[in-house]
């Protein structure tokens, strides 16, 4: 690496300033980081499809009650089961005469809180649970791996229908069960992560300066394992959303009338051969928020992951 | 000076009183100043049962302060043990070891110890956080030992180990071998300790670097009176910079000799003459001559 930098004569734009290879300050060593990363994110066009699919789902979210065409709760008998573009209908009607555009629109938010809540706990619970294990190793390994082994012996829908069946029917119940069945894949990975972390000299060099375990764990390995979590996060959010729709569909998440897609696809499915819009419309937009996730996520590894070149990896 | 001196004095205070009361046994040694670092019978063994592997089997050894002393050998002797075992690494060994006159704990170290003996790794590639900026490496041993002006003395370390400012937001995979190796000596020197163990700090490193590594180890030794414990299989290394050496094989040491011992190639254990041996150049039937020594 050439030592005797340029210094350059003018004043640096925004853009020079965000590619410095010398950062002065370490909000700018941030931002440049920040940026770079961007860059890096910004050239798989899939990926952005992915993000702009997301960005759209938050923006409906916000913006639904403007963007309804019919109150999505009113029912209107005389006018059930229409099919998309007829009686004012764009999406059609349900077999209550509800408008099935404005009911997704209005779940969009739903769909979104499920996703956010069961996005930020189940992680965070995961990697808690994995670093203790890999880092303390011993018995607190056993008994916390033990632990996830017996949550991951069950298939996930079976678990989450015991505990909504135990903890009552309900959209915060499918939420709190969601979380407890999607946790035990995250302290694998996380585990796994600091198994491969723990043993290296970057580890031992912390250990000198004094640290605590904990302060270890949070400071040193969390900072690793975030991009792994973050990936099978994205990854994962699809599966969440077809869970939570399951749980709707079972009669076990969000009750009628809300208009939550699985529960909406759960009311269409005694028309599916006749009517097929009824169950269709909602699918559509699981399957197109699913997709969403997964192209993110695909982008995400990309730019995240450690060992691919341009980050973290040899010089 | 470090805002909680006081505390490291008191938290040594906690410690045993064993080595004052063994002074007053031994009252000749009293007027010397106790050795920087001292080992006694150190053992260190890995595994249970059938599959127990003693790595160490009883290493004694005292390091005088403002000494640079070596601890040489082949892969697998144990010499790298034994430095882990000083640095509290590894806790599982016996023995005793003394740092400053004081004995160490096994597990959990008083935060001064930290303040007294630091480490330089092996692998410039593998000893620095990968997310980490050089800021952040250096101003976090600063900030949990509460040392005060965390600024300046960034800055400061920086520009002792021959890196300007430029470096300080940097990540390691925007530096170079040799700037990481600068990068592990300053994280190591920023606490301000008295004792630097040197895991092989060149041995990953190309050779005009490694020079300048090892003339940067000699002037910083020279500036802040240093004292080095050396661990290496390179005898240039070791003839470069240490005043005495021991040769380690099969975890013990068979030979402790100085450094014009070493020199003038005048070893007295067969051991130490194959080493020596083996580092003028590769020759096959000399290898075929070679024993063991186990």
């Amino acid at each position: 690496m050439n030592e005797s930098r340029e210094i350059p004569q003018h004043a640096p734009s925004w853009h020079e300033w965000l590619a410095s290879d010398v950062p002065t300050s370490r909000l700018h060593a941030r931002c440049v980081q920040l940026y770079l990363s961007w860059r890096a994110f910004r050239t798989n066009t899939l990926a952005m499809v992915g993000l702009f699919i997301l960005l759209g789902l938050v923006l409906v979210a916000i913006l639904g009650p403007l963007l309804i065409t019919h109150d999505p709760y009113a029912q209107d008998l005389s006018k059930r089961l229409m099919p998309p573009g007829t009686g004012g209908f764009w999406l059609g009607s349900d077999e209550l005469g509800r408008d099935i555009y404005s009911r997704i629109v209005m779940g969009a938010g739903i769909t979104l809180y499920i996703v956010a809540l069961v996005a930020v706990t189940a992680p965070l619970m995961g990697l808690i649970v994995g670093t203790l294990a890999g880092y303390l190793g011993g018995w607190v390994d056993n008994v916390l791996m033990r632990l996830t082994d017996i949550f991951l012996a069950f298939p996930k829908l079976v678990l989450a229908l015991a505990f909504v069946a135990g903890l009552g029917a309900g959209l915060e119940n499918a939420i709190l069960a969601l979380i407890l069945t999607a946790w035990p894949p995250y302290a694998r990975i996380a585990r796994a992560e600091t198994l491969t972390i723990r043993n290296s000299e970057f580890i031992d060099a912390v250990r000198m300066v004094g640290l605590g375990p904990l302060r270890i764990i949070v400071g040193h390995i969390w900072p690793l394992c975030l991009s792994s979590i973050i990936i099978r996060m994205t990854l994962d959010m699809a599966g969440i959303i077809l869970t939570a729709a399951g749980l709707g569909f079972l009669g076990l998440g969000a009750q009628p009338p809300t208009p939550e897609w699985g529960a909406m696809i759960s009311s269409g499915r005694k028309f599916v051969l006749d009517q097929w819009w009824v169950a269709a419309m909602p699918g559509l937009a699981i399957f197109t928020v699913s997709l969403g996730f997964n192209l993110l996520g695909d982008g995400l590894r990309d730019v995240l992951d450690p060992k691919s070149s341009g980050q973290g990896g040899g010089s | 000076m470090p805002a909680s001196e006081t505390t490291a004095l008191g938290s040594a205070g906690k410690a045993p009183k064993a080595p004052s009361e063994r002074r007053a046994e031994a009252p000749a040694r009293d007027a010397l100043p106790p050795p920087a670092i001292a080992v006694s019978d150190l053992r260190v063994a890995f595994g249970k049962g059938a599959e127990r592997f003693e790595a160490v089997r009883g290493v004694s050894f005292s390091v005088a302060s403002g000494q640079s002393y070596g601890l040489v050998g082949e892969s697998g002797s144990g010499k790298s043990t034994v430095l882990r075992a000083i640095a509290g690494l590894i806790d599982d060994w016996s023995g005793r070891i003394e740092v400053k006159g004081r004995p160490v704990e096994k597990k959990r170290r008083a935060r001064s110890f930290y303040r007294t003996l630091q480490m330089v790794f092996q692998d410039p590639y593998g000893s620095l956080h990968p997310r980490h900026t050089v800021d952040r490496m250096l101003s976090e041993p600063l900030a949990f030992h509460r040392f005060d002006h965390i600024e300046k003395r960034i800055e400061r370390v920086l520009e002792d180990v021959g890196l300007g400012p430029a470096f300080r937001f940097r990540y390691p995979h925007q530096l170079s071998g040799g700037q990481r190796q600068r990068i592990a000596i300053a994280r190591a020197l920023v606490l301000e300790p008295s004792i630097l163990l040197l895991d092989e700090p060149t041995s990953a490193l190309d050779v005009s670097v490694q020079a300048e590594i090892l003339n940067l180890l000699k002037d910083l030794q020279a500036e802040r009176r240093l004292t080095y414990l050396l661990v290496t299989h390179n005898l240039a290394v070791v003839a470069h910079m240490c005043s005495e050496i021991a040769v380690m094989n099969a975890g013990e040491i068979v030979e402790v000799m100085s450094v014009e011992q070493l020199r003038r190639m005048a070893p007295t254990h067969p051991y130490t003459r194959q080493l020596l041996d083996a580092s003028t150049g590769y020759d096959a039937e000399k290898v075929a001559r070679f024993e063991r020594f186990a």
